[in-house]
């Protein structure tokens, strides 16, 4: 199509090669390919002692690498599993894992070593020329291949018989489909999944670290404490899926440094609940800093303002940490006061 | 005894005596300790208190106030306790050097620990604080190494890396390495939150756990600590183990290639 | 058939030595001695960087036998146990069973240690050595006809081996993976309309669910892999198909291809180089230790460290995923995810420019010729700028994968480096660009001194009257060839606009853009002509030393 107004004498000219004048210099093209330059003798061919020499260091190769296998049968068999050695520069290391990679590396690498060394010293180092060949095929091969086609074609009378083809096309189309059909047991469809937690009115927030309800005097203005719902225990089947979306973290901050009103709303004197998991791809976001409030995620660098509303002041994430609004139960214990009012975690297209 | 008597005139010295008071019965408490003794250990500690404002007058006041009420050059030191007077003295912080970067950075200590003690107590006598935790708390007798593991991948990991490497945090700040810090410092670091970091104070994190983590940092990044694999490649995970396969990987192949590929050297040179 | 009695005794018992005999029985039933013929004493040319392709085909080899090895004793398996093992410091943790016997190959099993670590090692030099051989094959232009499909064929390993390096990264379940594969289904959640979809489907409900472990393995294990077998050896027919190219020099054409046979010479080199492979591959495994798993512990997803990033092969993507900025659209109750899903686009593009590059080059150039003689990366300018531009594009990314460590062992600000990042990811491959260009147009004009005035020898002489000049020594007709051998196209131009019989022809706008690129490619400015066989009489008849 394009390419063919291009005019030819655009296309550079095919390079003039002397074929088979080696060594002469043309007069005509001082450019011109000389040929292969004539074959020069290694040492090796010339001095049986240095091939000797050769032999007996590809010989040596053979024979370090049949050492280092057997080296390595001995440190298999030999070395406890978990001994531990000092090797300088490189620490305390696992005898067994040290000993068996550098005797099969050993091993190994002296196999190759020979063979290259011999194939390099030894075997004949003249450079031979083969010739290419097009790899399109000639036009009388390119013409009866067409043919061929278009009789087959013919024969099979597809383009004659169109119900036959669109009948065809059609079932060939749909069977697909079974398989694609199939992969819906792959998983549940999306619902209201990712909408919700597990926390509700009246969970007490409990210390991961702990694993007991907090009560407000536990934390400090400047510390930082991660709190799960209560009733979520470790050993619990979805004890994974449920902290992905229900982990909290709580700070307090002094009420007169929280800026966004609602915020200071949904805290407990200066505590403030906020998902851990950032709004950005889901990482438990949690690098927090006292002094500036500001919480950084550690695996694209989302900063969020913790006294703000935990509104994004750096980085790729799209919107602030869902807040948990919290208060105090009866016993004086910290308690959310609902489920976040917001999806958690990475914001996704039907979030809204 | 004239400088103990200005001393008592001190607002706070009510809650000094209150403490020392506290410490004293509870001491009483766990073993037996006769009135005599405590009555010595007062006079000795009001001396070390002596000498720590010395040492404070001449060191801190600058930028922390003649009283520790701070400046804008430093916070105010009432109420820090002697934790974190051991913790930012001890790791060398403190003294800091008036224009500072993001964050004041781990140096060579400047006092001995004799006199990290009197400062301590003399910033312990501005008001009640975390106190130096002794080697029962922070030993290793009785830890939970694994308990400690999961505790530090909870708390610590974020910033300090999995295994107390450190790490990046906003605006030139960084969480140190934990590398070569002695537990005591790790400690008191949970116990007060020095500069950006959070603390973690016992009513959050338990004596216990604080225990368990510092065990476990002793086996993952400690001078024993083994690296079954070999190299650790400073312990950052994917990046640094990219650079090396590309480095010493790649590297040591393309040599290996260079040598298999190259000419053979031939008798004569022309 | 398989004997013939009038064949001449070899040995003296009268028959034909034992290799021959089984040969010749295999030739009867698979004709095998016609597929030597052709084969046997291939030539092959002798370049380091030719042997870049068997790094990575060696690799794959190793990672395979590896793999094997490893499913033995993995349990692809997110059934929570509680571990008992000889690792101390994580004794009666929870995790899954594919982290448990992970662990269990790391200090359990005699040398699964070494296995992983060869395993993991070795693939990440497989990438590496694909990125590599694939810029090799870029530079020097070897993707021209008839190479094309080949380079498509390259160009899916290397995709392929990123996921599949991905997959098997997650497999241990670790914290480090696990936060790796987190962020996988963010990004799918950013795509619109699909991504719950994909995403309950991928992990069997929410993240992190009980399958995807299971699931990966499959892929990991088998899929992949697979397809990445038959490519390859797909690849491996089509460079022995179509012989291999060269570099210009004496003797060499593109009818020929000068070089050492197949056997003995390449069988003891190439047979030798995957022993090498091996055990360069073996001994850093002995000494360098790759994914401490039992460092990052089990994985939770309300557990993260700092450093979090993927291997190195994803780190372009982890790059743009970081210095992407926070945009988010909301309407009509629906959220686009722009700053996580342009990055995910972007990755699929940046690949694809690379991928695509040579039907747009061939297109330019209009030339449906074969090449077998490969550029000299100065002699195509244009191109080779272009690869180092998007060479750049890919390194930014690396590096903006990597912010969080720049900025601590640099000291600098990890905000200042991600705004560095953001700023070159514009203006790296623009600067990129031009100084290659720039450089390779230099570097012409100093060949084409060379030829024309000869090299410096470096050694100055002092004319009788006084000034003093550096002899230059003419080159070698060997020289002087490889020197000269380049094509130069000329740039095309728009045709006339009547045709014969006076009638206006419209030129169409992709013809307008043709001209316009292939004028940025070859036209003045944009490559030095080479010098001409009159240019170098004229010169070298008078004697004139410049």
């Amino acid at each position: 199509m394009s390419s063919q107004d291009i005019p030819e004498e655009n296309l550079p000219a095919e390079q003039d090669h002397a074929h088979g004048a080696v060594g002469v210099a043309d007069e005509e093209n001082p450019f011109a390919d000389p040929g292969l330059p004539p074959h020069e003798h290694r040492i090796q061919d010339i001095d049986e002692r240095a091939a000797k020499r050769s032999e007996r260091m590809v010989a040596l190769l053979f024979t370090v690498s049949m050492l280092a296998t057997i080296g390595f049968i001995v440190a298999y068999l030999a070395i406890p599993n978990d001994k531990s050695i000092f090797v300088f520069p490189i620490g305390h290391i696992s005898a067994m894992n040290f000993a068996l990679g550098l005797t099969l590396g050993v091993a190994l690498f002296c196999i190759g070593a020979g063979a290259v060394h011999w194939a390099r010293t030894l075997m004949s180092d003249v450079e031979v020329a083969d010739d290419r060949h097009p790899i399109e095929a000639p036009a009388d091969v390119r013409a009866k291949v067409h043919a061929d086609f278009r009789q087959g074609a013919k024969e099979s009378a597809l383009g004659r018989r169109k119900l036959i083809r669109t009948t065809m096309f059609g079932a060939l189309a749909l069977v697909p489909l079974s398989g694609v059909m199939l992969l819906g047991g792959l998983g549940p469809a999306p619902g209201t999944k990712l909408r919700h937690t597990m926390w509700a009115k009246g969970k007490r927030l409990v210390n991961m670290n702990t694993n007991q309800p907090l009560r407000p005097e536990d934390v400090a203005v400047g510390s930082l404490t991660f709190a799960k719902p209560d009733g979520l225990e470790e050993h619990d089947e979805d004890f994974q899926n449920e902290i992905a979306k229900a982990a909290l973290m709580i700070v307090r901050i002094q009420p007169g440094n929280i800026k966004d009103k609602r915020e200071l709303a949904w805290s407990h004197e200066g505590i403030v609940a906020y998902s851990k998991i950032c709004t950005h791809v889901g990482c438990p976001i949690s690098l927090y800093e006292q002094q500036t409030h500001h919480v950084l995620c550690p695996c694209h660098q989302s900063t969020f303002d913790l006294s703000d509303g935990a509104r994004v002041i750096f980085g790729p994430a799209g919107h602030a940490l869902p807040q948990l609004r919290i208060g105090v139960d009866s016993e004086g214990y910290l308690q959310a006061l609902g489920d976040f009012e917001e999806p958690v975690g990475p914001a996704f297209w039907e979030r809204g | 005894m004239k400088k103990l008597s200005a001393r008592r005139r001190h607002p706070l010295a009510a809650v000094v005596v209150l403490l020392l008071a506290l410490a004293a019965t509870g001491g009483l408490y766990a073993a037996f300790a006769p009135a005599g003794k405590a009555q010595a250990d007062e006079s000795s500690q009001s001396l070390t208190i002596k000498e720590g404002k010395k040492l404070y007058e001449v060191g801190c006041a600058s930028c922390h106030g003649t009283g520790g009420q701070g400046s804008s050059d430093g916070p105010s030191l009432v109420g820090v306790g002697a934790a974190a007077v051991d913790f930012q003295v001890g790791t060398g912080r403190m003294p800091a050097a008036t224009s500072q970067g993001a964050q004041v950075p781990r140096k060579k200590p400047v006092y001995t620990q004799a006199q990290i003690d009197q400062l301590a107590a003399y910033v312990a006598s501005l008001g009640a604080g975390p106190s130096v935790p002794t080697e029962q708390q922070y030993g290793p007798a009785g830890a939970d190494v694994a308990k400690g593991g999961e505790l530090f991948r909870t708390n610590c990991a974020q910033c300090h890396n999995f295994t107390g490497k450190g790490g990046a945090l906003t605006k030139g700040k960084y969480a140190p390495s934990l590398e070569g810090v002695a537990p005591k410092h790790i400690y008191e670091a949970m116990q007060t939150g020095p500069q950006n970091m959070p603390s973690f104070p016992d009513t959050t994190m338990s004596e216990k756990n604080k225990k368990d983590i510092i065990a476990y940092l002793n086996a993952v990044n400690g001078d024993e600590t083994d690296n079954p694999g070999g190299m650790e490649l400073g312990g950052l995970g994917p990046v640094s183990e990219g650079l090396f396969a590309w480095i010493f990987g790649l590297g040591a192949l393309i040599a290996v290639a260079v040598w298999v590929a190259a000419r053979t050297a031939k008798a004569k040179k022309s | 058939m398989s004997t013939t009695p009038n064949e001449e005794p070899r040995s003296s018992r009268g028959k034909a030595p034992a290799g021959e005999r089984i040969a010749d029985w295999a030739d009867g039933r698979l004709g095998i001695y016609s597929l030597a013929k052709a084969n046997m004493r291939k030539i092959f040319p002798d370049h380091w960087s030719f042997m870049l392709g068997e790094v990575c085909m060696y690799s794959f080899i190793i990672i395979i036998l590896t793999g094997v090895y490893l499913t033995l004793f993995f349990h692809p398996s997110m059934n929570e146990v509680e571990y008992h093992g000889s690792y101390v410091p994580l004794q009666g943790q929870l995790m899954s069973e594919a982290f448990s016997s992970t662990l269990h190959i790391s200090f359990d099993v005699r040398g699964g240690l070494l296995i992983r670590q060869i395993h993991h090692w070795a693939a990440l030099i497989f990438l590496a050595g694909m990125f590599v051989h694939m810029m090799r094959v870029f530079f020097t232009g070897a993707f021209r006809k008839p190479r094309e499909i080949n380079w498509l064929f390259g160009f899916l390993l290397f995709v392929l081996g990123m996921f599949t390096g991905f997959t098997g990264y997650s497999l241990p379940d670790d914290l480090l993976s696990g936060t790796g594969v987190r962020f996988t289904e963010g990004a799918i959640l950013s795509m619109p309309i699909v991504g719950t979809y994909i995403s309950m489907f991928l992990f069997g409900g929410e993240f992190p669910g009980h399958d995807f472990v299971a699931r990966f393995y499959s892929i990991h294990i088998l899929l992949l892999p697979g397809i990445m077998l038959g490519l390859m050896v797909a690849h491996l027919i089509l460079v022995f198909y179509h012989k291999h190219t060269q570099f210009a020099g004496p003797g060499k054409s593109e009818k020929n291809v000068v070089g050492m046979p197949l056997l003995p010479v390449y069988m003891a080199k190439a047979g030798g180089f995957f022993f090498l492979v091996f055990g360069v591959i073996a001994a850093i495994a002995a000494v360098a230790q790759i994914n401490p798993i039992w460092a990052m512990g089990p994985y939770r997803p309300d557990q993260v460290s700092t450093g979090a990033q993927p291997d190195w092969y994803m780190g372009f993507a982890e790059g743009l995923v970081r210095y992407m900025p926070g945009w988010e659209i909301n309407f009509w109750g629906h959220t686009l995810v722009l700053g996580v899903f342009i990055p995910l686009v972007l990755f699929g593009l940046v690949l694809a420019a690379i991928a695509v590059y040579p039907f747009i080059e061939s297109w330019v150039t209009g030339d449906k010729r074969e090449h077998h003689i490969l550029d000299r990366p100065r002699n195509a300018p244009t191109r080779t700028a272009f690869g180092v531009a998007w060479v750049t594009v890919y390194m930014v990314g690396l590096v903006g994968g990597g912010n969080d460590l720049f900025a601590t062992h640099f000291h600098l600000s990890i905000n200042a480096v991600t705004w560095f990042v953001r700023i070159s990811f514009f203006a790296g491959p623009v600067i990129a660009f031009i100084v290659t260009k720039r450089i390779c147009l230099g570097l012409q004009r100093r060949d084409r001194d060379k030829v024309l005035h000869g090299r410096e020898t470096g050694i100055i002489k002092r004319l009788p009257h006084g000034e003093f000049i550096e002899v230059h020594e003419p080159l070698s007709q060997e020289q002087l060839h490889t020197l000269t051998a380049h094509e130069q196209y000329k740039p095309a131009e728009i045709g006339p606009t009547v045709d014969e019989n006076g009638v206006e022809r419209k030129v169409k706008a992709s013809e307008k853009l043709r001209v316009k690129l292939s004028t940025a490619y070859y036209g003045e400015d944009n490559q030095i002509p080479k010098p001409t066989v009159e240019e170098y009489k004229e010169i070298t008849s008078g004697h004139g030393h410049h």
